[in-house]
């Protein structure tokens, strides 16, 4: 009885410390990317590629899903907020909960499914089939080459894709409440400019974006590099970044939220 | 892909994603009325109660926003809030202006109204205003109301 305890706490040692030698190969990796970062910005053509994969494919996504956020908080909040004969402040509420939370962390977990996965499968599988090491055995650095230009990509993608979103999610509520509701068009702009402050609301909203960025390309590229080089390997590790990324998301989003908007 | 056709999709996707920072801080978050940074000047005023009134709340005039607030200190010497306001250059006030702490509609937010004396000095950088006016306290008001009411009855 007592063995299958000491086992058992084991076992949970054993998940600790692989864990935290996890965490800490993920920031000396991260570190590795930034110390190597040099040759993308000197041959930026590698990112202005990598840009294309991970933002402009990905644009449509974001466009509809923004659009289409922003027409149903438009529906939801004039519904609300006639009740208390104020739909007019539609506009504002819109505007706050796009800027402010649902467009940084929105187009970051569509970002991390669709541009982050594709991030770590490619690298995965680089390394499944030995291109990595085979630029290794040519004195070509594959942090260098490969990873570091899909990592800057992704960091610069990110708060455009977010600002994009955040933008159509706008429209989509103009268009909902204004177009077809009927809300008057002026004070649907003005309430929402009067309350929407630029360095609370919309930098906040901006750094928070570039923070989320960060974190699941370095999320991505590490898992990618990290995998182990089969086809269940990548598989793995593509679901990883996807979950932590997102999870990681989440989280940072309430500690940013937590010191951004506190006392306001 | 081509690389030129590839250049062209990242530059537009680029020039689109600078296009939607440059609208949400135009457009939105209305950035345009902010760059009165240097041609203001600042006055001050002691309000007894100032309310729910916060920092960067609009000053205006006449309904006209003319400054924001700048800072609300509590003062330990008269015990009551110095308010600083940060007033545009192009109006000027006179000396005896009163200032008084309103709520825009019902249970909107509050701001700080300026109406303009018949003074010939105006006022300069680092002024206080004289007279003021405290915000109205709904709890006040209500236990006012039901004092006079019930000193009404007494009466009978």
């Amino acid at each position: 009885m007592s063995k299958h305890i000491i086992s058992a706490i084991q076992g949970v040692g054993h998940r600790t410390l692989e864990g935290i030698r996890r965490l800490g190969r993920a920031t000396l990796y991260f570190l590795l990317v930034l110390w190597k970062s040099g040759t993308s910005l000197k041959r930026f053509g590698l990112v202005v590629r990598e840009l294309y994969y991970f933002g402009v494919l990905s644009l449509i996504i974001i466009v509809v899903s923004g659009l289409f956020v922003g027409m149903v908080l438009g529906l939801q909040g004039y519904e609300t907020l006639q009740k208390y004969g104020s739909e007019t402040a539609v506009g504002t509420m819109v505007a706050l909960s796009l800027v402010r939370e649902l467009g940084p962390v929105v187009a970051a977990l569509l970002f991390a499914s669709s541009a982050g996965s594709a991030m770590t499968v490619e690298i995965g599988l680089m390394k499944a089939t030995e291109q990595l090491a085979a630029m290794d055995m040519m004195a070509v650095d594959p942090v260098a080459r490969v990873v570091a230009p899909r990592f800057w990509a992704g960091v610069i993608s990110m708060p455009l894709l977010a600002a994009i979103f955040s933008v159509m999610g706008v429209f989509g509520g103009y268009l909902v409440a204004v177009v077809f509701i009927g809300v008057d068009d002026g004070s649907f702009w003005s309430q929402m400019q009067s309350n929407v402050d630029f360095r609370v609301d919309i930098l906040n909203g901006f750094i928070k974006s570039c923070f989320f960025g960060i974190a699941v390309s370095a999320i991505a590229v590490f898992e990618g590099h990290d995998s182990l080089p089969t086809a269940e390997g990548v598989s793995v590790a593509t679901t990883r970044t996807v979950v932590t990324s997102s999870l990681v998301i989440l989280g940072l989003d309430f500690i940013l939220t937590a010191f951004m908007f506190r006392g306001l | 892909m081509q690389r030129a056709t590839l250049d062209l999709w990242v530059g537009l996707f680029v020039i689109t994603g600078i296009g939607a920072l440059l609208v949400l801080s135009l457009k939105i978050g209305n950035l345009e009325t902010y760059h009165s940074g240097g041609d203001t000047y600042v006055i001050s005023g002691n309000f007894e109660n100032i309310g729910g009134l916060k920092v960067r709340a609009p000053v205006k005039s006449s309904g006209v926003v003319v400054g924001r607030v700048a800072d609300i200190q509590f003062s330990t010497k008269t015990y009551d809030a110095i308010v600083t306001l940060n007033i545009e250059n192009r109006y000027q006030f006179p000396k005896d202006t009163f200032a008084s702490i309103l709520t825009a509609g019902l249970l909107g937010e509050q701001y700080v109204g300026l109406d303009a004396g018949g003074d010939e000095v105006m006022l300069e950088e680092g002024d206080t205003i004289m007279r003021t006016n405290s915000a109205v306290v709904l709890e006040e008001m209500i236990g006012r109301f039901l004092f006079d009411k019930a000193s009404e009855n007494d009466d009978f």
